[in-house]
């Protein structure tokens, strides 16, 4: 029953990551990403795959789609009709699974974030719709459309059935599915959780961005003084999740532990953040007091960083007055600059950036600043940097005024 | 564990604003005529039941937020507005939105504007098209909202969003959850719809209820029982998803009334039908009446529900949602 819940555990349970897949233009794989994440390497590149002669902008961070899955139970008619969104997703679930050493399972929750996943299906059924007049359309394309139509494509490819929750917080939404499925273990409602975000580039939101003029036309550069805009991109990471008893009974290689998530709800605008940061320093609050932490624990934050000027400036002004005194030692970058902002996806593959932070001992750097802008009090990585990474803190917040943090802990 | 009590229904439908004018056309039991809409396809032929114009516009609607918002937005705005009725401005209110097309009148110009002539594609039109939209305008409307989510998904998920929002309220951070279910039409949906369904007619509007675990908000209905969503894979065929759903609800009684989701289509129904063949109660089946609002028609399923127990015509009330394309999943309600 998912109401009433059941009798909540007297204090909650330890929750670990066991498997972590992650798939973004800088490749497909932790080692791959790792690698670019660590010496803050790009994946922008030429836009292939839509028209962009009439953009502003022609540039983002593609994927290269493998052509093969590591863990697959569909046929290839099924993996024909999965669209590109669907193979984004599959990609890093397939990678989380292998690695969490899971079976197949009639009742595993999937708690999935994206904010336009099938939305290129959409695309493709609209245009067909046009020019097919009075003849019947293609069906797989309205249907890919739905979020839950690519969870189903993963749960038939892995051999396991849901519950499905899509979560829509916009760019925030990586984070919310991750910090929902969390509170889902807490709560006993569950034992194990795969989870996570993904986003295909596609030509309506390539070219929304466009029209409200954020995507940059130089290079994307989070909290420089001259930033310019954001650079989209796509991509997927999905995490498996399981309380410690759990993991501890079939000798999971644990890679990170969560600790806390924290979201709030800004009402400022529907696409500006409150200039003073209130509810962006809110979610890191919540998710500290939820982790029985304060900033001065925090090791390195992952900001969300878009390199817009109102996103970063916002998010500067909460970042410092939420770690205080604290700030000038605090290790900051946006990973952004390498990988672009994956919408649904950024949540979920930076919250896989910590857990390699943590892991592998490095703070990742990005790439381009030129000159820092000098609202920042804290520290922003620039160059590849070995360090002593214990507890890592990652935000996203969303159109819409959704924000969230999550904050990992490395395992011992 | 306490009690989830339900503190206000609120409603938008083909049949109107507000949740008496669903009501009674639900009790006239006389389907609401359809519409053809225009398409840019040319010789298509699409039917739909939209919502009608508001005789008198409510003024939360000016609100600068809702101006110029997409007709989903304003749909949800006016169910949550009435289902939180005239509780206390100060409460904290958890927003938790659940749609299955999306925000897709303003998706389809805006994707129109792109193909056509980029440059020019409107700013305005595109932060409309994005899922949260919705939910952020509806939070606007309301004086202390600290947390909103939007969930995708087959029209079972306003179910889960109702789970969700108890949560919310057990978690301590709002004092009230209102949790809406809307939809919007468009000729591209409808199209999509009559690819599986040559009779499918889609309709759109939004439901909403809200949550309190507060006795005297209580309007005399309890939210017992949500069932586990029974996702629909190889493993679980939507029939054996079905018989799941049922089997975690109670059984049948003179006093408990069930309000399913059938509308008549055939194989779309033959799950719900077959699970539910030997009921003995007294049912309702409101989309055979207002139509298949995909997650509003959830809502509406709901509030109809409780808007029954609430006049003390039955004891009791199950929702089934036996959704499209994702899930079956149940509710229970009783008299408080």
């Amino acid at each position: 029953m998912l109401f009433p819940p059941p009798t909540l555990p007297s204090a909650p349970p330890r929750i670990v990551v066991t498997g972590a897949g992650i798939i973004t233009a800088l490749g497909g794989g932790w080692n791959e990403n790792a690698k670019g994440f660590r010496n803050g390497l790009s994946g922008a590149r030429p836009v292939t795959l839509f028209d962009v002669e009439h953009q502003r902008v022609k540039v983002a961070a593609e994927v290269r789609l493998p052509d093969e899955f590591e863990i697959n139970r569909l046929s290839k008619h099924q993996l024909s009709r999965v669209n590109r969104a669907g193979r984004l997703l599959l990609s890093a679930a397939a990678e989380a699974w292998h690695q969490a050493g899971w079976n197949g399972d009639a009742r595993l929750p999937l708690v999935l974030g994206t904010t336009a996943g099938g939305m290129a299906s959409g695309e493709d059924f609209y245009k067909q719709a046009l020019k097919n007049s009075g003849r019947r359309n293609q069906p797989t394309r309205a249907l890919m459309y739905h979020a839950h139509a690519q969870a189903r494509v993963l749960m038939d490819a892995l051999g396991f059935s849901g519950p499905v929750m899509n979560i829509a917080n916009a760019c925030a939404t990586g984070s919310s599915a991750i910090g929902i499925a969390w509170e889902m273990l807490r709560r006993g409602q569950a034992d194990h959780v795969l989870t996570g975000g993904y986003d295909a580039l596609c030509q309506l939101v390539f070219s929304g961005f466009d029209s409200l003029q954020t995507l940059s036309k130089t290079a994307c550069r989070p909290f420089d003084a001259h930033r310019d805009g954001l650079l989209l991109g796509e991509g997927a990471s999905v995490l498996a999740l399981e309380t410690l008893d759990h993991a501890k009974s079939h000798g999971a290689n644990i890679l990170g532990e969560i600790i806390g998530y924290g979201a709030s709800f800004d009402s400022h605008h529907l696409t500006q953040p409150q200039p003073e940061g209130n509810a962006a320093r809110l979610s890191m609050c919540l998710a500290c007091e939820s982790a029985g932490i304060s900033a001065c624990d925090v090791d390195y934050v992952n900001a969300h960083g878009t390199g817009t000027p109102l996103n970063d400036a916002a998010e500067a002004v909460a970042l410092n007055r939420w770690a205080g005194d604290y700030a000038s030692k605090l290790n900051v970058s946006s990973t952004k600059s390498s990988v672009g902002h994956l919408l649904g996806g950024s949540g979920a593959v930076e919250a896989t950036v910590c857990l390699m932070a943590l892991k592998e001992q490095w703070l990742p750097p990005q790439n381009g600043l030129n000159e820092i802008d000098p609202v920042c009090q804290f520290r922003i990585i620039q160059k590849r940097t070995d360090a002593a990474v214990k507890i890592a803190l990652s935000n996203s917040f969303g159109f819409g005024g959704v924000n969230a943090t999550l904050i990992f802990r490395r395992w011992e | 564990m306490s009690s989830v009590f339900i503190s206000g229904i609120g409603a938008v439908s083909p049949a109107g604003w507000g949740v008496d004018s669903m009501s009674q056309a639900v009790e006239r039991n006389i389907p609401i005529q359809s519409v053809s809409i225009s398409s840019p396809v040319p010789n298509s032929k699409i039917q739909v039941r939209p919502v009608p114009a508001c005789k008198v516009r409510p003024v939360y609607l000016s609100h600068p937020r809702l101006r110029r918002s997409s007709p989903v937005s304003q749909y949800a705005a006016a169910a949550a507005v009435e289902a939180f009725g005239t509780q206390s401005a100060e409460a904290k209110i958890g927003i938790i939105f659940s749609f299955q097309s999306g925000c897709v009148q303003y998706a389809d110009r805006f994707y129109g504007e792109t193909l056509r002539e980029p440059e020019t594609a409107s700013p305005l039109l595109f932060p409309e098209t994005v899922l949260a939209a919705p939910t952020s305008h509806t939070a606007c409307v309301f004086k202390n909202v600290p947390i909103t989510e939007t969930l995708v998904g087959d029209p079972g998920t306003f179910l889960q969003g109702m789970a969700m929002g108890a949560n919310l309220l057990f978690s301590g951070q709002v004092d009230k959850c209102i949790v809406i279910g809307a939809e919007e039409s468009s000729w591209l949906v409808s199209s999509a719809f009559q690819l599986w369904n040559q009779s499918a007619i889609g309709a759109c509007g939004a439901g909403a209820v809200c949550l309190s675990l507060n006795p005297r908000d209580s309007i005399g209905v309890e939210l017992k029982a949500i069932t586990d969503s029974f996702a629909y894979s190889t493993i679980i065929p939507r029939n054996k998803a079905a018989a799941s759903m049922r089997a975690e609800l109670p059984s049948s009684g003179d006093n408990v009334l069930l309000c399913d989701g059938v509308q008549n289509l055939g194989m779309t129904d033959m799950a719900e039908k077959q699970v539910w063949s030997d009921w003995q109660g007294p049912r309702i089946s409101p989309k055979l009446i207002l139509g298949d609002g995909l997650c509003a028609a959830a809502a509406w399923q709901c509030v109809l529900a409780i808007q029954r127990l609430r006049q003390k015509r039955e004891s009791a009330a199950i929702v089934s949602v036996v959704g499209c394309n994702q899930q079956a999943i149940g509710a229970y309600f009783t008299q408080t």
